[in-house]
């Protein structure tokens, strides 16, 4: 047996990385086992002629696909989205557009505002100080003054508007809408040791340059540093429990596949919101025979993704294709609840600067476009560079026959059962997808856009794993109490996006790592009586 | 031709089909993607695509009733588009292969107007852009819903 630590993290992504940090000061014995590995940056796409090639191999963002020794497969032949990952060192940060916007103040109070779902037992402003400092630790970019949000002070200047940007400012300001510069964690200045972006533009798998803030270049340096371990390539089959119901520790396969019980006193889950209740339902005991922590029955239920709802046109000139961050612009017009409408809350617009020549033949083709035989070069040389667009990420409700189960027959390569996921768009949501591509229609014919196509849902849009493992004061409708203990073990903690109540309407990493930092600030304010 | 684990006929209707796919061009300036370079380059990218490409190939010579590049033309031109319509998600990884190869041949690159290199270590420039588009935006009040 392993010797005892005092905290035991699972998962080294978003908040495996900011929690392990923040408890570092501690000086607490902190381990953190992760099933991947580290990932070099000269192993990045972006180094290689292959780069857009690798999208579709070891890069691919589904974990289908790419199917790495490091991944596990999932079940997802029952949901019109799939589930997107990366596990290594810094999970899916590594795999992500680093678009960072924060939750707003109005996505924590749902059912009080708006008569759905059901409140955080947080709010904004408990998070603010916890948001400002993940704002320094990943290093944001952006522009203060956004009137869609309370006050905050991105640490760099935005990232550039280039041509793509300018044409959809255009279009916004014709049509009286609201957008700005997004909220980014790609440095657009030297920062804290990472070169400024150089616009290699093929940000989402990996950023060569180190500009963009994955955690194994923004907190695991510093948390190494202040003493915490990391084990990689150990992936865990279970949480085990002690005979009064308390976490013992977890049963793990190390890289080379020998089984090995790692004793803690503390168990922090930190896996996102598949791998979390896929690990707690794996944990069987007598004292938990549904899966550990699970006495509510809602570990693995109301699943949320953020159903995409991609619009794109092309103009009649050159723009910036791939030759940038992908993401630089958002729009909260949309936002927030507004009763003429047939849906309630709402969605961001995040507008997208170009993809690649390659992926633009390959979706072309597709979706038939682009000819076979001699038109097919005219054709193409008409699309090519010329694609502008904008997605609406809409809110999904918390609904819980969406769900994440263990499959009865698939298993990972170390022979533990997968998830299979079970997963509908909802009515709400629905409505708001189509109210999104209406509206998304009226800002690319003001931006000169023709051949206008919609992709909704996005398929491989999966990116945010959601409310499988939800926060609440009452345990019976919750899993996690309001500062990430589980209700049922008191000295076991969750601090992805498993525990958020409803999803808003935003890529939820920067509101992850703030619950993350939050959570771990609660953690050390009470560690004389963490467990009564 | 690298080895592909695909058969000789195989290989052979794979890079027919790759030329009518993309023929070459004078008028661009561009070889097919049926060059040798090129096709080369797609029988050694075949990786996870190397199944469902087998199966396309497999039903396009079902259609074909036999070697697919030794059809007459017309007939070749009707199988094709008849194998177009019906070839599903085998003939989508095909085909993803062929563009996968084609777009990244330095040629094909030069005669977009692109440079054939990796995206780093040179990076692009990308113009900042006029912020004072935003001074609209700027004006407007507050926009998020308060919370008491």
């Amino acid at each position: 047996m392993l010797d005892k630590v005092d905290v035991l993290v699972i998962g080294s992504g978003a908040s495996g990385a900011a929690v392990a940090w923040s408890l570092a000061d501690t000086r607490m014995r902190i381990l953190c086992l992760e099933q991947g590995d580290w990932v070099k940056p000269t192993d990045y796409p972006s180094n290689g002629r292959d780069w857009e090639a690798r999208l579709f191999s070891d890069f691919a963002v589904n974990p289908n696909r790419r199917a790495r020794p490091t991944d596990y497969p999932i079940n997802d032949a029952n949901s019109p989205i799939k589930v997107v990952n990366f596990n290594g060192v810094g999970g899916s940060t590594i795999m992500y557009t680093a678009h960072f916007p924060r939750l707003h103040p109005s996505d924590f109070k749902v059912r009080t505002l708006d008569g759905v779902a059901d409140d955080w037992p947080i709010d904004y402003a408990t998070l603010e100080p916890y948001f400002a400092e993940n704002d320094r630790m990943m290093g944001v970019s952006g522009l203060a003054g956004d009137p869609s949000y309370p006050p905050k002070q991105p640490p760099m200047p935005p990232l550039p508007l280039g041509k793509s940007g300018a044409r959809l400012g255009n279009a916004m300001n014709q049509l009286g809408w609201h957008w700005w510069p997004s909220d980014s964690t790609i440095a657009t200045t030297d920062y804290e040791g990472r070169g400024r972006c150089i616009n290699l533009g093929h940000c989402t798998p990996g950023c060569a340059q180190g500009a963009k803030a994955s955690t194994d270049i923004t907190y695991w340096p510093l948390a190494i540093r202040a003493g915490v371990e990391l084990r990689t390539m150990c992936r865990v089959r279970e949480v085990t429990v002690d005979e009064q119901g308390m976490a013992s520790g977890a049963i793990y396969y190390d890289a080379e596949g020998k089984e090995q019980f790692q004793p803690a006193e503390v168990v922090i889950l930190a896996c996102n919101g598949v791998g979390t209740p896929r690990l707690m339902l794996n944990s069987v005991s007598g004292k938990f025979p549904n899966g550990i922590a699970n006495s509510s029955g809602l570990v693995g239920k109301n699943l949320m993704f953020h159903p995409y709802a991609l619009n794109y046109g092309y103009v009649d000139e050159p723009l910036d294709g791939n030759h940038g961050p992908p993401l630089c612009l958002w729009s909260k017009e949309f936002y927030e609840t507004d009763p003429s409408r047939d849906f309630v809350r709402g969605y961001t617009f995040q507008f997208g600067r170009g993809v690649g020549s390659i992926i633009e033949a390959i979706v072309s083709s597709a979706a038939g476009r682009l000819p076979w035989g001699e038109e097919h070069h005219s054709t193409y040389r008409k699309l090519v560079n010329r694609r502008i667009g904008l997605s609406a990420i809409c809110e999904d409700l918390p609904e819980e026959h969406n769900r994440v189960t263990l499959d009865p027959v698939l298993k990972d390569s170390s022979g533990i059962p997968a998830p299979k996921i079970d997963y509908t768009i909802g009515d709400n949501s629905h409505r708001m997808m189509q109210h999104g591509i209406a509206r998304a229609r009226q800002v690319l014919e003001a931006a000169g856009a023709s051949n206008i196509c919609v992709e909704s849902p996005i398929l491989n849009g999966g990116w945010h794993l959601l409310g499988t493992a939800r926060m609440g004061t009452d345990p019976e409708r919750s899993v996690v109490n309001e500062w990430g203990r589980c209700h049922d073990v008191k000295n076991m903690f969750i601090v992805d996006g498993s525990i958020w109540v409803t999803s808003g309407g935003v890529n939820p990493t920067s509101t992850i790592q703030a619950l993350a930092l939050y959570i771990a600030d609660s953690i050390k304010q009470r560690l004389a009586n963490l467990f009564d | 031709m690298p080895n592909s684990d695909l058969d000789d006929r195989q290989i052979r209707d794979f890079r027919m089909l790759a030329g009518m796919i993309i023929p070459a061009s004078e008028a661009y300036g561009v070889p097919g993607a049926d060059d040798e370079k090129i096709f080369a380059d797609i029988l050694r990218s075949l990786e996870r695509d190397h199944d469902a490409v087998r199966r396309a190939l497999a039903h396009l010579a079902t259609l074909s009733g036999g070697s697919f590049a030794e059809l007459e033309p017309a007939r070749r031109m009707e199988v094709a588009a008849v194998f177009r319509e019906a070839g599903g998600p085998p003939l989508t990884a095909l085909v993803r292969v062929v563009l996968l190869c084609y777009y990244r041949d330095d040629r094909v690159m030069r005669s977009l107007g692109q440079e054939p290199r990796p995206p780093f270590p040179r990076g692009h420039v990308v113009e900042q852009g006029d912020w004072s588009l935003l001074d609209p935006v700027r004006k407007r009040s507050r926009m998020y819903r308060t919370v008491d």
